[in-house]
């Protein structure tokens, strides 16, 4: 049946799915796999930009589904990865001009050359999100540990299981662990309650996915990066490994462990 | 408990609301209107027939009345009146009229009409055999079993009991149609907001200590959760 297409979608907007789409093409691109991600956010487009790809866009996602283009024509290739493409969005236009059937078309050509196709859906739960949707072969929701994010990844999971896409897995993005710990962050045991979804990710908090993020070489490349990593580990749960879910525990530095060890905690 | 200016049972085709037919138009009309916004998705969409016996009701008032009843999706498709200036009202207004009491339907009180009755014929309800996630509703006039957790967010409203073999999270109104017997079971009883009948609970705030197995009732005009082991 050739490649697998993986939707990631999260309900609410800003909670970090464009930089989950981005990290985890390029994880798997440096798996070995054949990826290929598609932006279906028509209108609002960000997946080039954080690929640091923007400036090489001559055709998009609109102008393949019209025929103005052929699909090798509008996909970039990455700079770092040969193996790894962008189909990227269309600024002009807005999410009626691609429908469902579209998109099921369009990664049906794809599967027969790469072996993942990930499709960065936008926020909310309308046609970009059917769209998005309809050609899953599995979904993965991003979620912030906060209770707003967590609600409309219920509501998202609902729709995903009501078109039998589901149940999906999940990618907690941007935890505080120091917040986790006063109790004033949801953890991810909370979030796992609420939703019942197997955890795919844990992405802790990091400054560093901002700056790269702006710079165009998303934090998976920076091997410095606690985010970065999780993300590496979310890809190779992605294709089958079974990798353990790292320590985000920060306080290993000398002092806090003297201090730990002083009051006995 | 406020003296009761309004009564509103279930018919056939619809809602039967009763007025007052003493009390001041505009408290009776007030006291409707927070009556079905209590209850409003319960109502959304349902035909009403207005009795107001021998009250006179010019056509201003009963022009109000249709619009307060229309923003709230309500349609009003029959007033029942002896009076002739509410007929005249009405008349003018378009609205069909009809020039008698029915005497048996004051007297019954909404608990007969609920969909529960015989014991031993069982009684009808739905079950889910799935979590209810936010944003999904379940509304029906029996009693709601749900297998899974019921979400912040989701709704369940029934006429009879609800029953959540999981976690109850959201919002659940029992006894929807007035029945006050009606009960909530949960194996964890969280919900938003929980009511029976007209009346209304919210969980306290703060994470519960025990989590166990509890049943929402009326007892002596209020909501009490009791333990049940």
């Amino acid at each position: 049946m050739g490649g697998k297409v993986v939707t990631i979608s999260s309900g609410k907007g800003g909670v970090g799915k464009t930089t989950a789409t981005a990290n985890l093409g390029i994880s798997l691109a440096s798996l070995g796999k054949k990826v290929v991600v598609i932006d279906a956010d028509i209108g609002l487009r960000n997946l080039d930009v954080i690929m640091g790809l923007e400036n090489r866009i001559v055709y998009d996602l609109v102008d393949i589904v019209e025929g103005r283009s052929k699909l090798r024509q509008a996909m970039i290739k990455h700079k770092k990865f040969d193996d790894l493409f962008l189909i990227p969005a269309a600024q002009t236009r807005d999410k009626m001009a691609v429908s469902p059937e579209d998109m099921v078309k369009l990664a049906n050509e794809l599967r027969e050359d790469f072996d993942y196709i990930l499709i960065d859906s936008p926020a909310g739960i309308e046609r970009g999100f059917r769209n998005a949707l309809e050609p899953a072969d599995e979904v993965l929701i991003v979620t912030n540990p906060e209770v707003s994010a967590v609600r409309d990844a219920d509501r998202i999971i609902g729709l995903i299981e009501a078109a039998d896409k589901g149940p999906g897995r999940l990618i907690i993005n941007r935890l505080k662990t120091e917040l986790v710990k006063k109790g004033e962050m949801l953890s991810s045991d909370d979030v796992f309650d609420i939703l019942g979804l197997s955890i795919v990710g844990i992405i802790p908090e990091d400054e560093l996915v901002l700056s790269a993020s702006n710079s165009g070489i998303p934090v998976t490349l920076n091997m410095q990066s606690k985010a970065g990593m999780a993300f590496n580990n979310v890809a190779r749960r992605v294709i089958g490994e079974d990798v353990p879910f790292m320590n985000l525990d920060e306080s290993r530095g000398i002092f806090q462990r003297l201090a730990k060890l002083l009051n006995g905690r | 408990m406020q003296e009761e200016l309004i009564a509103i049972k279930g018919v056939n085709d619809g809602l039967l609301i009763s007025l007052s037919t003493t009390e001041n138009w505009q408290s009776v009309t007030d006291q409707l209107a927070a009556r079905i916004d209590e209850q409003a998705e319960f109502y959304a969409g349902a035909n009403i027939t207005v009795e107001l016996g021998e009250r006179p009701v010019p056509k201003y008032e009963l022009s109000s009345l249709r619009a307060l009843l229309e923003r709230r999706g309500l349609k009003l498709s029959l007033v029942r009146s002896e009076s002739d200036t509410t007929q005249k009202s009405a008349e003018s207004l378009e609205v069909p009229i009809e020039n008698h009491v029915d005497v048996a339907a004051p007297q019954q009180t909404v608990r007969e009409t609920a969909p529960v009755t015989s014991e031993e014929r069982g009684t009808h309800g739905v079950l889910f055999r799935r979590t209810l996630r936010s944003g999904r509703t379940i509304h029906n006039d029996g009693h709601v079993i749900v297998f899974g957790d019921v979400n912040p967010g989701a709704k369940v409203i029934a006429g009879g009991d609800i029953v959540v073999w999981g976690k109850l999270r959201g919002y659940v109104h029992a006894g929807a149609n007035g029945n006050e017997s009606a009960i909530v079971c949960a194996l964890e009883m969280s919900p938003s907001q929980l009511r029976i009948a007209d009346f209304v609970v919210r969980s306290p705030a703060g994470k519960r200590k025990k989590i166990m197995p509890e049943v929402a009732l009326v007892r002596d005009n209020q909501i009490i959760v009791e333990a049940r082991d």
